[in-house]
């Protein structure tokens, strides 16, 4: 296609009207001509090999020598060890990198290569041969002639998905009504989390938050032994944790059927986002809302925890409250409703 | 001495279309507004018996607090119902030692929140107003905290109530956060232990109130004690970024981290190692 003649006559129609202009000459690098050029590159690129070396050596150093645990050594308010094995070691590898990368650029041989696009499919020839092998083998083995050994293959086959049900059956059994109920019921303590204070409504203030838990967390049985201790704990936990805050009682306006589910502007509700189950205390106390930091939900308390903003599909779960003989804070009863995010049986 | 005025205006009228005039006479009268300010401010005045501190704490109130909160502290409420500065009756001391001493009152300007900046009033005067508030109606007193009470804290107990208590604003490390509307959990570095304490005991703007009837004194010096000791702790694991979380460590790995990568790949392909190509055919 190049024009080596050079001169077109103006009417004939070329193919290309513009020439192609091949592959660009290809040109010799400063160290393929200047033998100086060369020795320096190869300098450089050992220089580059040395430092990685020097801090692969460095790095064991301060693995050794810089101390960790109780009595760290702190370089500029940082642990010295990881800032020392994180530099080191990353130096190491720059340094070899950079090496490798000077050496293909500078001193490798540079040959161009050229490799044309061909077809992916496969001829028609090919493909012939390959339906007629097919055919032939469906012919030789006479799965069409042999009906019982065709329907009892297939037998076999659908048995093998068997054992996969029987293993896989220890994923159940299914949650039932677990995701229904929590561990609170009528007259159960509201105490603080943490320490498992009780709390008298004369404690708290308007404006007030306190990050609840039923009492019978805080509860042993009758061998001295805690009611719920680990797993069983997190998991009565993760369902049962509440907010309990005080309101102005003008401020509040409680469905019909809630009006006495607090206690002179103290409310108690689910701590459990109903989107995804965050657990969620960031409550601003001037405008009664409720915000998930996870997805920007937002539940005003004083509207019964209806969601004002974001994602969450359900209005957060009230506890009804009242003050038992004691004069301290319980549960009126359970939720009435399931606690936490939407799932399949709830509808 | 005429004349020196007339030589200088007329040299000043020769250079008043310079382009350094206008910034120049900007800067005069920011300078003069703001040293007319820095001179008319409150005076300060010597501290005296406890009616006598109550009186004083009345003169500040009258001069830098009563536009907003009223002449006696009973609140200001706009013609549309909204509150333009709320009541003082009954917030105690404490709120005032809080929101005078971290200088978030006086206010700068109305905003979303009062920020905290340099305190105005010396120390001296935050207790008169102090004083003077506390007198209006029974709310928590400027709680007593020593350095002892911190040192024999326990920390372990203290970082169960943070992360059940505060991280939800604060952040995990007390590094605060942002909340609706532009509201935010201030960052708790820095802040000194009674003004924590106050704000646990008072809740100041959003923030919910801690009443020492739950979270017991013991309690609250526990959660201090432990911020304290968060603070005192060495970043072991190198650069904490703020302590904000992914944000800005994603930020980081994104734009330094990727984008160096993305530099070097463009650097590295785009530098030629030839020689100087000598353009053929020009002759």
């Amino acid at each position: 296609m190049t024009d080596e003649h050079g001169g077109h006559a103006l009417d004939t129609v070329e193919d290309e009207p513009i020439a192609n202009p091949g592959l660009p000459e290809h040109l010799p690098r400063p160290t393929d001509v200047d033998e100086a050029a060369e020795k320096r590159a190869e300098r450089q690129v050992a220089t580059l090999f040395g430092l990685s070396a020097l801090f692969a050596v460095l790095f064991c150093v301060a693995y050794f020598a810089l101390d960790i645990g109780d009595n760290p050594d702190v370089f500029l308010g940082m642990g010295a060890s990881t800032v020392a094995l994180g530099g080191c070691i990353g130096l190491c590898m720059l340094s070899l990198g950079a090496g490798l990368i000077q050496w293909s650029r500078k001193l490798m041989s540079d040959h161009e290569i050229v490799e044309m696009r061909h077809p992916a499919g496969s001829s028609e020839e090919e493909r012939a041969e390959a339906v007629a092998a097919f055919q032939q083998g469906v012919e030789d083995s006479g799965i069409a002639r042999r009906p019982l050994l065709r329907n009892s293959l297939l037998g076999a086959l659908g048995a093998l998905g068997l054992p996969a049900i029987v293993a896989l059956r220890d994923l159940g059994p299914l949650p039932g009504d677990k995701l229904a109920h929590t561990v609170w019921k009528a007259g159960m303590r509201v105490v603080q989390d943490v320490d498992g204070a009780k709390i008298r409504p004369s404690d708290m203030q308007v404006g007030q938050l306190v990050n609840a838990e039923p009492e019978v967390f805080f509860e042993k049985n009758s061998d001295g032994e805690p009611m719920y201790e680990g797993v069983e704990l997190q998991q009565a936990k993760a369902k049962a944790a509440v907010i309990v805050v005080r309101m102005d009682p003008d401020d509040i306006k409680p469905w019909k059927g809630r009006e006495n589910w607090g206690v002179d502007g103290i409310l108690c509700f689910s701590k459990i986002c109903t989107h995804v189950g965050c657990p969620i205390s960031l409550w601003e106390q001037q405008t009664h809302h409720l915000l998930c930091p996870c997805h920007q939900s937002t539940f005003d308390l004083a509207d019964n925890g209806k969601v004002i903003f974001g994602p969450a599909g359900r209005h957060l779960p009230q506890l009804p409250l009242m003050v038992d003989s004691e004069g301290y804070l319980v549960a009126r009863e359970g939720f009435t409703e399931p606690v936490g995010p939407s799932y399949w049986e709830r509808g | 001495m005429r004349l020196i005025t007339r030589k200088i205006s007329a040299r000043l009228s020769t250079r008043r279309r310079s382009r350094y005039a206008a910034p120049a006479v900007l800067l005069a009268a920011l300078l003069a507004s703001g040293g007319l300010y820095y001179a008319l401010s409150p005076a300060q005045a010597s501290k005296g018996d406890d009616a006598s501190t109550i009186e004083q704490g009345r003169a500040l109130f009258q001069v830098g607090c009563s536009s907003c909160h009223g002449k006696n502290a009973e609140g200001i409420m706009t013609a549309k119902g909204k509150q333009y500065g709320p009541p003082l009756v009954g917030v105690g001391a404490a709120a005032v030692d809080f929101q005078v001493g971290t200088g978030r009152m006086p206010l700068a300007q109305p905003g979303a929140q009062a920020a905290r900046k340099k305190p105005v009033y010396n120390q001296q005067e935050i207790a008169a107003l102090a004083a003077f508030v506390a007198s209006l109606g029974p709310g928590p007193s400027v709680p007593e905290i020593s350095q002892s009470d911190v040192d024999s804290a326990d920390i372990v107990k203290g970082g169960q109530f943070f992360r059940t208590n505060c991280t939800a604003c604060h952040n995990f490390a007390g590094s605060g956060g942002a909340l609706p509307g532009g509201k935010y959990a201030p960052n708790l570095r820095g802040v000194s232990a009674k003004h924590i304490y106050e704000a646990l005991l008072t809740g100041p703007q959003q923030m919910p109130v801690f009443s020492d009837g739950v979270l017991s004194r013991q309690d609250k010096v526990d959660i201090i004690a432990y911020l304290k000791k968060n603070q005192e702790t060495p970043s072991y694991g190198g650069f904490t970024l703020g302590s904000i979380g992914p944000v800005s460590e994603g930020m980081f790995a994104w734009l330094v981290g990727i984008g160096s990568l993305v530099g070097i790949g463009i650097w590295l392909t785009s530098s030629s190692t030839r020689v100087k190509q000598t353009r053929k055919g020009d002759a």
